[in-house]
């Protein structure tokens, strides 16, 4: 192959970082194990800022007519609170197996795109800075985190709250969007030789239609945002009703993002459910053919059930019809996965560990948050459900239930092969009753006054509602939720510090990660193993005597070529950031944040490697 | 097994709270309907929750029995069975959600055709309008126009028109008929009809900015004669007072100074005709204030007038009126008194 010459139009001499420490060290990583603890520590951080918002609302609910939190305040809470849990915590924490254990599911030394992967972190970061920021700096987004204009629009919200929401959530965007595109290529193009695509663990694969659910869901609300900031940053007219708009036209945008959204919420978690079950349960997948058709339905019939959302709006006879069948129809795929999941712990021999106990409990909320949702299909009665507590209680079991079982039952699941640690297995066990018998305190009475007329997003409500009973019971249950988290945290300090030492495979682990060592070493598979089946690790491991276990590897750790460290994802990111704050505050720094991108990303171009003749 | 109890406590327990709330009926409980709309989503949502609970009780239960029957017993070396799916189950749990939805998909799609079209011939028709944060009635067959408080003729098909010259608000009386949205530019409508006669609750339900929360209002379904002696009442002229303290209090409202007139109307008088706040001229007949939120008596009137912005945090009154804008321009507490006795005797 020959090569282009390239010349730099400016002679500066770019270097790369040579095996940097400390700071630097994160700061340029670019192995993917690295970013999944970066983004997996930061979303959980933000989980926890998200926490704290719904313990605030919570408190001002504990009594009728309280006035605890302002209402200004308190609708910046839910605001925050949502858009919190939702971009900056079950979203990148997906991300963060995603960029853990997708390579080390496959067989894969790193990502297709190493670099990318480092801004997309970085990039993350900055969207959730600029996100949070918006508290200290004039006042949060105080419209609910669908933001239905015109409330929105600069007429009726004149503060900078929703600049910050607005430009947050596009910086995600990009972030989410490289992301995709990144896990995307790589389980097409990294995976070991005979890993066909219906041999892929079952994780791997929702991480695989979740980026495409991305790569598809993310420019629809960015045209959306950027519509939105038109009209407040330079009076367009998109939602200004003066003007004739229909403001049911952001709608229609936000929820065709909005439902994909969803299920790039949960299919993740579902994932990691269908890793846990089968290791646990020492059975294979029931009906994993099933598992990947279902899902993909599920990911397809997303994009046409937008409208459930909007029953209310008066979109009209016909409409309100075809999406209550499409959404019931979504029941189906859903269904399948269920007595699918039933069907691999069905007579199998399960050790009931933390794991197994947070993939069950997934298993048994979302069931209730999926009755909910056909419920909700029911969109004749659903006039009576919607925008009030019902389904507040159907969102916090889907995602809470759900997606937050789903992603913890991950951590500990992987937790021995991040930390090559173990976590303490009695504090896991009461994390997680503490969590599951509170968090049913929590929503479950929200059914109730859902259907008892409380509407979502009040500050206050009257004592003569018949509402405050059960909305003091949520909030002392609200409060046992956090305690469980604590637990949590403690028992992930704990064990990451001073756990026992796990061991390369403390499960007999099923999937490719659990055959090299805990933590991975920077290389993960010194050789790229030949897969020749489903679960090929665990076929492996039962075919062969403990002798011939271990096969001495021909390769030579220094003749492993890997993607070298780089400083200019994180600058780039940088000048993102800045032309972000540009948008808020003074289109000037916007000018001075693309000129440090363009010269950032020029640089990330021409930059050379540090060992030229290893090619 | 004391695991296993302690599993399902919660949900148990949660579900004997709500049988044994089910005798306590809020005045905005979905369940107690007085109205055939109400009435039919009821229905339908017994329905699917008695249909949704079969599947519950069904997978949790097959859920506690895996949870007894296969956990791992200590020193279990025996490897289960390797099973990998079975066709004919998994047809069957595809095909019969199918069959069963297919089934229950009938009277949801006859119900939202029911609800959908407006009755050809209805006996009333209302223009509401959401306001931040209070709704505007107008009858406009009968040349009414109220706010925060509907009257409507018990048993009659209403037709709702719905409107907003502002943000997004849901028309919404629970025990009436579910919701629907106010969307400027958008002409939505609903239709509705109460069975009972009586006081009923409604609340906006679609976040609306800062006093959302406070955003209610009360339905009055009263019978054909009282219905229609209240439009005529409605129709009749404002009561234009005698008494002193009455007189100066409608002094003051109609004083450029205080600029009352120019949000608030008075049906008949030259100065009082503003279209932004809500229709003044029978508000001490209304028995509520600041859109359902307060009983409409000389104490709370007092309260509102002098600081609205502490009852309702946020609402274009004490953002734009002149006494709440300019301290030169502020009400003294007797021109308070006054003002409340004023609007008070407007019954």
């Amino acid at each position: 192959m020959t090569s282009i010459p390239l010349k730099l139009p400016f002679n500066i001499k770019l270097t790369r970082p040579v095996n940097p420490t400390g700071i630097w060290d994160w700061l340029t990583t670019i192995d993917h194990k690295k970013i999944g603890i970066l983004y997996g520590v930061t979303a959980f951080i933000m989980f926890l800022t998200g926490g704290i918002e719904a313990i605030l609302i919570r408190t001002q609910l504990i009594a009728p007519e309280l006035k605890i939190i302002a209402p200004e305040v308190y609708n910046q809470l839910f605001t925050m609170h949502a858009t919190t849990m939702i971009f900056l915590g079950v979203m990148p924490l997906s991300a963060a197996f995603f960029n853990f254990v997708i390579p080390l599911q496959i067989g894969a030394r790193d990502v297709a795109f190493p670099r990318l992967n480092a801004f997309s972190y970085w990039t993350f970061l900055a969207g959730a800075l600029i996100m949070k920021a918006s508290w200290f700096l004039g006042g949060s987004p105080n419209a609910g985190w669908f933001g239905y204009a015109p409330i929105t629009t600069a007429t009726f919200n004149p503060g900078t709250g929703i600049d910050f929401w607005i430009v947050g959530l596009q910086v995600l965007g990009v972030a989410s969007l490289a992301a995709s595109f990144n896990f995307i290529v790589t389980i097409i193009n990294m995976r070991a030789p005979g890993m066909t695509l219906m041999r892929l663990p079952l994780f791997t694969w929702m991480t695989f239609i979740t980026a495409i659910l991305l790569v598809l869901a993310f420019p629809v609300i960015t045209v959306a945002l950027i519509e939105l900031m038109l009209d407040r940053t330079f009076d367009f007219n998109f939602f200004n009703t003066k003007a004739g708009a229909n403001p049911l036209l952001w709608q229609h945008l936000f929820w065709i993002f909005g439902h994909p959204e969803v299920y790039i919420l949960i299919l993740p978690a579902m994932g990691i459910v269908s890793e846990v079950l089968p290791t646990f349960s020492r059975k294979p997948i029931f009906g994993y053919p099933a598992m990947v058709l279902a899902a993909s339905f599920i990911a397809f019939m997303g994009w046409l059930v937008w409208s459930h959302h909007m029953f209310t709006t008066g979109l009209g006879p016909i409409a309100n019809s075809v999406f209550t069948i499409t959404t019931m129809l979504i029941a189906v795929p859903t269904g399948v996965k269920m007595f699918n999941w039933l069907g691999t712990m069905w007579g199998g021999d399960i050790k009931f560990n933390t794991p197994t106990l947070f993939s069950v409990g997934f298993l048994s909320m979302f069931l209730i948050g999926g009755i909910s949702g056909v419920m909700h299909s029911f969109s004749a009665s659903d006039y009576q459900q919607q925008d009030t507590y019902f389904i507040v209680a159907h969102i916090h079991y889907v995602l809470f239930g759900g997606a937050i079982f789903g992603i913890f039952s991950g951590i500990y699941y992987w937790f021995p092969k991040i930390t090559g640690r173990m976590y303490d297995e009695k504090l896991g066990k009461l994390n997680f009753w503490i969590m599951f018998i509170a968090q049913n305190l929590t929503f479950f009475p929200m059914h109730w006054v859902g259907m008892q007329g409380m509407p979502r997003r009040i500050f206050t409500y009257d004592s003569e509602m018949g509402w405050a009973f059960w909305n003091a019971f949520e909030t002392v249950a609200a409060y046992a939720v956090a305690f469980g988290v604590l637990i949590f945290v403690i028992n992930m300090i704990k064990s990451w510090t001073g756990g026992k030492k796990a061991g390369d495979d403390p499960w007999d682990g099923r999937t490719l990660e659990w055959s090299i060592p805990s933590p991975p070493p920077v290389y993960n598979f010194r050789d790229i193993p030949v897969v020749k089946s489903l679960d090929d690790f665990w076929h492996t491991k039962q075919n062969s005597s403990d002798s011939d276990k271990k096969i001495k590897s021909k390769t030579k750790v220094s003749d492993i070529h890997l993607p070298q460290p780089s400083y200019w994802p994180f600058l780039v990111s940088v000048g993102l950031a800045i032309a972000g704050f540009g948008i808020i505050y003074n289109l000037v720094l916007t000018g001075i944040g693309i000129f440090i991108m363009l010269i950032t990303v020029c640089a990330w171009s021409f930059e050379p490697v540090n060992e030229p003749d290893s090619h | 097994m004391f695991n296993t109890i302690k599993k399902f406590l919660p949900v148990l327990l949660s579900l004997l709270f709500v049988v044994a709330c089910g005798g306590y009926d809020g005045p905005q409980s979905t369940f107690d309907t007085h109205g055939p709309i109400a009435k039919e989503q009821a229905d339908l949502f017994y329905l699917i929750l008695w249909a949704g609970m079969v599947v519950l009780v069904a997978v949790e239960l097959a859920i506690i029995y895996i949870y007894i029957k296969y956990r791992r017993k200590k020193n279990s070396d025996k490897l289960p069975s390797q099973t990998h799916g079975n066709t004919k189950l998994e047809i069957m749990w595809t095909v019969l959600p199918v069959i069963f939805l297919a089934v229950v998909s009938v009277p949801v799609l006859s119900a939202i055709w029911s609800f959908g079209t407006a009755p050809e011939n209805p006996d009333v028709v209302v223009n509401v309008k959401g306001h931040q944060y209070w709704f505007e009635f107008e009858y406009p067959d009968l040349d009414v126009v109220t706010a925060n408080e509907l009257h409507i003729p018990v048993g009659k098909k209403i037709l709702i028109n719905l409107d907003s010259n502002n943000v997004l608000h849901s028309f919404w009386i629970p025990k009436i008929a579910g919701k629907t949205d106010i969307i400027p530019n958008q002409g939505n409508f609903m239709w509705i009809q109460g069975d009972t006669v009586g006081l009923f609750y409604g609340q906006c339900a679609e976040f609306c900015g800062e006093s959302h929360a406070l955003m209610r209002f009360r339905v009055i379904v009263e019978t054909d004669e009282d219905f229609e002696s209240w439009v005529s009442h409605e129709k009749s002229e404002a009561y234009v007072p005698n008494d002193p303290l009455e007189k100066s209090g409608y002094d003051i409202f109609m004083s450029s100074k205080a600029g009352c007139g120019g949000c608030h109307m008075i049906n008949g008088s030259k100065k009082a005709k503003g279209k932004i706040g809500p229709n003044l001229t029978h508000f001490g007949s209304r028995q509520h204030m600041a859109a359902g939120i307060l009983d409409n008596n000389q104490i709370n009137l007092r309260n509102w007038i002098r600081n609205p912005d502490m009852i309702k945090p946020g609402n274009i009154m004490s953002a734009q009126g002149a006494v709440y804008m300019d301290p030169n321009k502020s009400l003294t507490e007797s021109e308070v008194i006054a003002l409340a006795s004023y609007l008070q005797s407007l019954k």
